[in-house]
């Protein structure tokens, strides 16, 4: 494995001098996410294999270009978990795409994102030098907190080559709840519900229906399940890995999907579109046509941020426009990783 | 002083506080880690962020250093003033705003004191979950600045999982919003970037933390055992069993013996270890865990195992924890606390060539460890008065830290860098790391005003460092609780 992080390495020095763009990639399972995809390509999927397990220090160090399946069959073996439930979106995914693009699961809101659980990383940066940031302990305050700053990067930052997550245990009892309720209500419950010791581990309202997942120990989610009422789900397994990886028909067709990040507690946006809404009340996913512009402004008002997540038009840009001041550091801290501009050249394109 | 600077001072409000005279600056001239002072030119303690981005603008015009400064309860000395700068003093930034039990956040101005928080939160049934030990008096701001622990954080994370948005600004001026109150926000992770960067990449003026609702119930034990090993053993095993407790910690046989001597704990007296395990949830789950918890810790050798049944006894086996160390400082006055991480795996290993470099510096050293994390906090006892303690316990306490690198670790969990682990950053990280770390601060920072010298150690003092050490000593406030 040396060998191959030595050709990766001469790989982004070469590009570096030939001031030729890089466009790296794993199982390509997110492709469809981000800027534009320019550059020849960097292919990590030989760079694979879980280094170092250890169950009892929930700690777990893996290659980038390892498969997602790979590690959670691993996990599951110890009865863990990656704790942000990632979506795969395509079953070719890979670990390092999973920590490129930072998105997380139904799981997020209950015990956190991708970068909560990224304690370290191995980079090459754009001048091909070989870095590592972090470790494989779950604290530590040495230098700035690098690892977390490459997560949801979408690689501009550096290639990543091995990352350390802190795992966590897979509860062993999970139930899915039933409730027929309009949006408003579904948004004032589910925040109700998060500010009160409940195992809730995912929550989702679509058509007049809200799903609360309970996950925990048999006798914690048997208690919470007496004091939410609502009806008990048969196969919600599917259900939320459906809703994790857009299989569910509502994500299926060709419409502009876009990914609206909110404060959990925002009244019904009113949007006059199809609608999903996740994470208890954080994450609403909004399909059809709308004009970008007003979105944005829309969302940026009540605190959130708009993403074009798949189809529709990326010229308008895909990520929400920065203020100044903050792209101004983001064009600093690129040309800090990578002078050239050769990694990923435009997949963040909210700052240039 | 800076005559220009003062006109400028004056000109932001004549009714800013601005300290010049030396009797009233010398209260300022360390934090916590006071074998490191220095008086600074000045000390302001602004009252809002228009004030500190004016401040800021003018002492990046002048080139004149900042550094920032919350309660002082820092300990590896990272705001300790530059003699040449501006001290700029948060604690008047100290409103606390909405408190949203719906939305479960507060927004809190950096001076805010961290347990000020929780009991705002109170009412609502909600609390902020990272518990520095100092969080009777740390203000936020620091907490931001140090990214702190606790005790719990296996369970709740640090402050960087707990922390939503803040308002910075830059050594410019400009001032921003990062984060967001939705659970992401557009653009690169920067909110984890500042976050732990200890006061050297901006200033934090408003914090939007998150609340976590208050568990329902909490289960206390404390159990001795006859060796580290079998301790070491069953925090593995309580994991293992898939059980995350709220707090996980590890004490050995020197605790024992303080509690024994000075509190009459009646512990085993062969006992080698004690582990305080607290575990916190939903009634139902937390009677399940107890199981699962007191079966591992009788399979793995426990001799005795004690659980609280009402509060007062909660706070009795925290006093093992908490009280050993102010009985071990009757014997030696003053202790230096290590702050190394290691994987837990190594735990009996470090400890027994802890226990080995204590004998041959000839040295009392007492451990506790956030033993569910790994992080462990050996502390050397030592009298600053005899000559050339003080010195033998900084060198055994790099040498400490350099076996926690050499085994996978860290040199700090939760402390910081500061100016007490500059050296130790050049064993941790390689030359081109350090050079990237000065290439971040620089995107934030372009003057290079804002904390000069700590955090990270320049690429030349890097390379000049040989058997240089960095000093500590006795702590103003010996009462408070640090760690």
């Amino acid at each position: 494995m040396e060998n191959l992080i030595q050709s990766l390495t001469e790989r982004v020095k070469q590009a570096a001098s030939n001031n030729t763009p890089l466009a790296i990639h794993g199982g390509n399972s997110k492709s469809f996410y981000g800027g534009a995809i320019r550059g020849d390509a960097l292919d990590l999927r030989a760079y694979t294999g879980i280094i170092d397990y250890e169950p009892k220090e929930l700690v777990l160090t893996v290659r980038a270009g390892t498969p997602l399946q790979e590690i959670e069959t691993a996990l599951e073996a110890a009865g863990q978990m990656l704790p942000f439930e990632p979506p795969y979106y395509a079953d070719t995914a890979t670990i390092g795409g999973t920590v490129a693009t930072g998105l997380s699961g139904p799981r997020r809101p209950y015990t956190g994102a991708v970068r909560d659980f990224v304690l370290g990383t191995r980079i090459i940066n754009g001048k091909g030098e070989d870095l590592s940031f972090g470790g494989r302990v779950i604290k530590n305050v040495a230098g700035y907190d690098v690892s977390r700053l490459m997560t949801g990067a979408m690689g501009t930052l550096g290639v990543l080559l091995d990352i350390s997550f802190k795992v966590l245990p897979k509860p062993t009892d999970e139930i899915t709840l039933r409730f027929e309720m309009d949006e408003a209500t579904a948004i004032q419950r589910f925040n109700e519900w998060a500010g009160k010791p409940l195992p809730i581990s995912a929550t989702s309202w679509h058509q007049g229906v809200a799903m609360v997942r309970l996950s925990g120990a048999a006798a914690g989610v048997k208690a919470a399940r007496e004091k939410l009422g609502g009806e008990a789900v048969a196969d919600a397994q599917a259900f939320w890995r459906d809703l994790r990886d857009h299989r569910a028909p509502f994500f299926e067709d060709a419409e502009p999907l876009r990914r609206l990040s909110v404060p959990s507690t925002t009244s019904p946006l009113s949007l006059d579109l199809p609608q999903w809404i996740e994470w208890g009340g954080a994450l609403r996913w909004v399909k059809g046509a709308a004009d970008v512009k007003v979105l944005r402004e829309k969302i940026a008002s009540v605190g959130g941020h708009a993403t074009l997540f798949r189809h529709g038009d990326k010229s308008v840009g895909v990520f929400h426009p920065l203020a100044p001041v903050l792209a101004k550091i983001h064009v600093n801290l690129k040309a800090a990783f990578d002078p050239d501009n050769i990694l990923n050249p435009g997949r963040m394109d909210n700052f240039s | 002083m800076n005559a220009g600077l003062l006109a400028d001072f004056s000109r932001i409000t004549p009714a800013l506080n601005v300290i010049t005279d030396h009797e009233r600056l010398r209260p300022f001239e360390t934090d916590a880690f006071i074998s490191h002072r220095a008086v600074p030119m000045c000390a302001i303690l602004p009252e809002d962020e228009t004030q500190v981005a004016a401040i800021l603008a003018s002492c990046s015009a002048r080139g004149v250093p900042v550094v920032t400064r919350g309660a002082g309860t820092g300990i590896s000395g990272g705001a300790i003033p530059s003699e040449d700068g501006v001290l700029l003093v948060l604690t008047r930034m100290n409103h606390i705003g909405k408190v949203d039990h719906q939305a479960r956040t507060a927004t809190v101005g950096p001076g805010v004191r961290n347990l000020a928080v929780s009991d705002a939160a109170a009412a609502h049934n909600l609390f902020y979950a990272p518990d520095p030990s100092s969080q009777l008096i740390c203000s936020i701001g620091g907490n931001v600045a140090e990214n702190s622990g606790g005790v719990h954080c296996l369970k709740y994370g640090l402050t960087t999982h707990n922390v939503l948005q803040v308002r910075l600004v830059l050594s410019g001026g400009e001032s921003m919003t990062l984060g967001s109150r939705a659970l992401d926000a557009a653009g690169y992770d920067l909110m984890a970037v500042v976050t732990g960067s200890e006061g050297m990449l901006g200033l934090v003026t408003e914090v939007v933390v998150k609340l976590t609702p208050v568990p329902e119930h909490v289960e206390t034990l404390l159990a001795a055992f006859p060796s580290v090993t079998d301790a070491a053993n069953a925090v593995g095993r309580i994991i293992g069993a898939g059980v995350v407790p709220a707090a996980l910690e590890m004490m050995d046989k020197m605790v024992i013996e303080a509690c024994e001597k000075f509190m009459s704990a009646g512990f085993p007296l062969d006992a080698e270890a004690l582990l305080l395990i607290e575990l916190d949830g939903v009634r139902e789950e937390v009677a399940d865990q107890l199981v699962r918890v007191e079966q591992v810790l009788n399979d793995c050798h426990a001799q005795e195992i004690r659980r609280a049944k009402s509060d007062a006894e909660r706070e009795k086996l925290w006093k093992a924890r908490k009280g050993a160390f102010a009985a071990l400082a009757t014997i030696r006055p003053d202790y230096y606390t290590i702050d190394g991480t290691i994987p837990r795996r190594c735990l009996p290993d470090v400890l027994a060539r802890y226990t080995q470099l204590a004998e041959e510096y000839r040295m009392l050293v007492a451990n506790v460890f956030h033993a569910g994390d790994g992080n462990l906090h050996p502390c050397i006892f030592y009298d600053a008065t005899v000559p050339g303690e003080m010195e033998r316990s900084e060198e055994l306490g790099g040498k400490m830290l350099e076996i926690c690198v050499e085994v996978g670790g860290t040199i700090t969990g939760e402390h910081g860098v500061g100016v007490e682990k500059l050296r130790q950053m050049c064993v941790q990280f390689r030359e081109a790391e350090l050079a990237t770390f000065h290439a971040i601060k620089a995107a934030f920072d372009p003057a290079g005003i804002l904390n000069p010298g700590k955090g990270v150690p320049s690429l030349k003092r890097c390379a000049e460092w040989g058997g240089m050490h960095v000093r500590e000593g006795k702590m103003p406030r010996a009462d408070i609780p640090r760690f």
